[in-house]
């Protein structure tokens, strides 16, 4: 961010009496908000799609009423969110429950900054992108235990301890099966775990193609992340037809707003770091987008991981429309008996392979062969 | 040095499950003790919506009757019309026309399939798919237009009548049927495909809330909870009613397929294998159906002979059994009606301790119960 304010001091006359701090300052709020807006309008048109998407699967319409084909359902949802009266139960904690759709928000909203948009279209590349991702995302799991038991409901307090346990287990797995993608790139940074996957072998140069282990790590990482962000068929904490919502059953208005977007802030981060970590990121097949003039290459390569975002996005829905719901110890079971060793030894797979093979994947092999 | 002995204290906490709860199918309430997920002890709490139907069969007369019968089980209401409808046959000893006991049982076996998509798409719905929900309701809707093409009505039939029913099948009503069992069929292999044997699902469902088939009969489970536990008891064929011998369907029974006999799943492999021999019945039944007239003559103030009278029928859940005394009036003079969903309750807190409260809503699925049975 600096260096890009020290650029922008040297391009821009006029600024060159302004202390480099401020406009530093500047471009991060400008930063901030450009991350905010765009998380928010995936948030609103993501739980449009989401409805359509459950219409079409359950042969039925969706939202049709606002806007022509119902396209403007969800400004009426926020507005209608934003309006409603925001009831907090007598007997509950009231800090608590004022804090818990914070810490939601901003451990889901706080990932976007590394997300690696475009081949310069990143709020901060992090050198320790990854991690940063997985510790701010934990930030949920505080917000939703508080959640649970500011409520002072026992649906709310059941839901908020599935949750605890759910994602905390959950994390290892997420963790261990994003490691496979930093071993290749020898760096945590996003943006580099991006460029790594670049080059000439077009879709061949993911990471997903890169060797067996790394195959299997993606799929992996996509059911433990459907698990550590809540999403159907790990949907307990809010398993509307045992807890009759969870968590945030006593939440309405905005608070509830909040867990709701917070929730698809997830979605998007989930399906941003396995587009990422796997399937090439930004990376435009068989074409170098760093040779193209700045803005032609950032709206190129932006289209490029949008569209695979949003495919992943559209997986969890289909997804989330047709799996039936685990119980919790089926849930702890899967986590510690199956994905926990799986990703262990896929991750020690990946490694021997690196080792073995001096970091080569199999579609580099095969293209050195033929020269 | 001393040792810590004492564990951290804990203690049981007590959750109302319902009246208000997605899952409790209605306004029942269970008294949940867990120790954490797990369920200590849960206590039905029935009686959220009595209405005092036997009552008020006291007050009004026989064929008055027959609209209270639709709110008995509004998902089988043409069930429960018939059930009524052959009491008091059996009571006055009327001769019913074929054309009409065909009718009935053809509205009866399509009630039973509707009935049971019911069950399946909210027992779905309970474990956490909802799709399959919606997929069952697409179905049903076809029922329902067959059965307001019928009587006008969708949901309340009000249909059978003391000695027939309340009129004659319009034009193309067979043809309409016919044409539904043609589409419905195929579409039960599409269920088993989507979601009976996903394996999320039978692991919701094997194994969880088994009752061996001594128990079943013990406690005076009937229907499908009964012949999940592997008891071939069908009414239809065991003590045949109507013109139901005619016909050619088989008992479905659990076998365990997927874990122990008696089990969750095969309670709800049950209602599935249903459907099927359902519209066997209806299909035998639209090809069969006699002329004739749809309704015998019944005087305008119908009073019965002084007497008693037990009849019980095979509704979609359970055995419905109506006992009526009559002193010879125009109204009868007590009535009791045994339902299926009530006695199911009453093994309900058997079968849920130790399980997880999740499997509670599993169990609650499996039974089918439907609260104005349980209430009435």
């Amino acid at each position: 961010m600096e260096a890009l304010a020290l650029s922008l001091v040297h391009a821009v006359p006029p600024l060159a009496g302004v202390p480099l701090w401020t406009v530093t300052l500047l471009l991060m709020v400008v930063a901030a908000a450009v991350i905010l807006v765009f998380a928010l309008t995936f948030e609103g048109v993501g739980s449009l799609v989401l409805r359509k998407v459950a219409g079409d699967i359950q042969a039925r319409i969706g939202p049709n009423r606002v806007g022509p084909n119902g396209i403007l359902q969800f400004l009426a949802d926020g507005v209608k969110l934003v309006l409603k009266e925001d009831i907090i139960p007598a007997n509950a904690d009231r800090l608590l429950f004022k804090l818990a759709p914070y810490f939601v928000f901003v451990g889901s909203f706080a990932a976007f900054v590394v997300v690696p948009f475009g081949v310069g279209l990143i709020a901060a590349d992090l050198n320790i992108g990854i991690y940063y991702v997985m510790a701010v995302t934990s930030l949920v799991v505080i917000g939703v235990l508080l959640a649970g038991w500011a409520s002072n409901n026992k649906w709310a307090l059941l839901g908020g301890m599935r949750a605890a346990a759910q994602i905390v287990s959950y994390e290892i797995p997420v963790g261990m099966a994003l490691i496979p993608a930093v071993l290749i790139a020898g760096s945590l940074s996003l943006q580099d775990i991006v460029r790594s996957q670049g080059g000439l072998l077009g879709i061949f140069g993911w990471n997903l193609f890169h060797n067996p282990f790394t195959f299997f790590s993606f799929f992996l990482y996509f059911t433990a992340a459907q698990a550590e962000t809540n999403q159907t068929p790990f949907d307990l904490p809010e398993a509307e037809s045992e807890l009759v919502s969870g968590y945030n059953v006593e939440y309405s208005g905005i608070r509830f707003g909040l867990f709701f977007l917070a929730e698809f802030g997830d979605m998007f981060i989930v399906a941003a770091l396995s587009t990422a970590c796997f399937l090439g990121g930004w990376n435009v097949p068989f074409f170098h987008v760093g040779t193209l003039p700045w803005i032609w290459g950032n709206l190129l390569s932006l289209g490029v991981f949008l569209t695979k975002a949003f495919a992943m996005v559209l997986i969890m829905m289909w997804v989330r429309w047709t799996l039936p719901r685990l119980r919790v110890d089926q849930l702890m079971r899967m986590a510690w008996k199956y994905l926990v060793p799986l990703t262990f030894v896929n991750l020690l797979g990946v490694s021997l392979w690196l080792l073995v093979f001096r970091g080569k994947g199999i579609p580099g092999m095969i293209a050195s062969l033929f020269g | 040095m001393t040792t810590r002995t004492d564990a951290l204290p804990t203690q049981e906490m007590t959750i109302n499950m319902g009246p208000q709860h997605p899952s409790t199918h209605g306004v029942l309430r269970v008294i949940l003790t867990t120790d954490g997920e797990v369920v200590t002890r849960a206590l039905p709490d029935v009686g959220y919506l009595h209405r005092a139907l036997e009552k008020i069969g006291e007050r009004v007369t026989y064929a008055q009757y027959m609209p209270f019968t639709d709110r008995l089980d509004y998902l089988a209401a043409m069930n429960c019309n018939c059930a009524w409808a052959w009491t008091v046959e059996k009571l006055a000893k009327i001769e019913v026309p074929e054309r009409a006991e065909y009718l009935r049982v053809i509205v009866c076996e399509l009630n039973r399939i509707s009935s049971h998509l019911i069950a399946f798409g909210s027992y779905t719905a309970d474990m956490g798919a909802f799709t399959p929900f919606l997929y069952a309701i697409r179905e049903r809707e076809r029922v329902n237009d067959l059965f307001e093409m019928l009587c006008g009505n969708r949901l309340t039939y009000n249909y059978a009548r003391v000695g027939g029913v309340s009129g004659d099948a319009p034009p193309g009503f067979l043809e309409k049927t016919k044409e539904f069992l043609d589409y419905f069929e195929p579409k039960i292999d599409e269920y088993n495909n989507l979601i009976s044997y996903n394996k999320i699902f039978v692991h919701r469902l094997a194994n969880v809330a088994v009752i061996p088939a001594e128990d079943a009969v013990a406690y005076g489970l009937t229907g499908p909870n009964l012949r999940g536990s592997g008891v071939p008891f069908d009414l239809r064929k065991d003590e045949p009613y109507s013109v139901y011998p005619k016909f050619d369907f088989k008992v479905c029974v659990g076998t365990g397929e997927r874990g122990t006999l008696g089990d969750c799943f095969d309670r709800y492999m049950v209602r599935i294998n249903e459907m099927r021999e359902s519209v066997k019945i209806v299909r035998q039944a639209v090809a069969r159906i006699p002329d004739g007239p749809v309704r015998a003559k019944v005087p305008r103030l119908f009073k019965p002979p002084v007497g008693e009278v037990y009849f019980r029928s095979e509704c979609p859940r359970g055995e419905t059994g109506i006992y009526l005394i009559s002193d010879g009036s125009v109204n009868p003079f007590r009535l009791k009606i045994r339902t299926g969903s009530f006695v199911t309750m009453s093994i309900f807190e058997k079968v849920t301790r130790g399980l997880m409260i999740a499997d509670v809503v599993a169990v609650i699925g499996s039974f089918d119960i439907i609260l104005p049975e349980i209430d009435r």
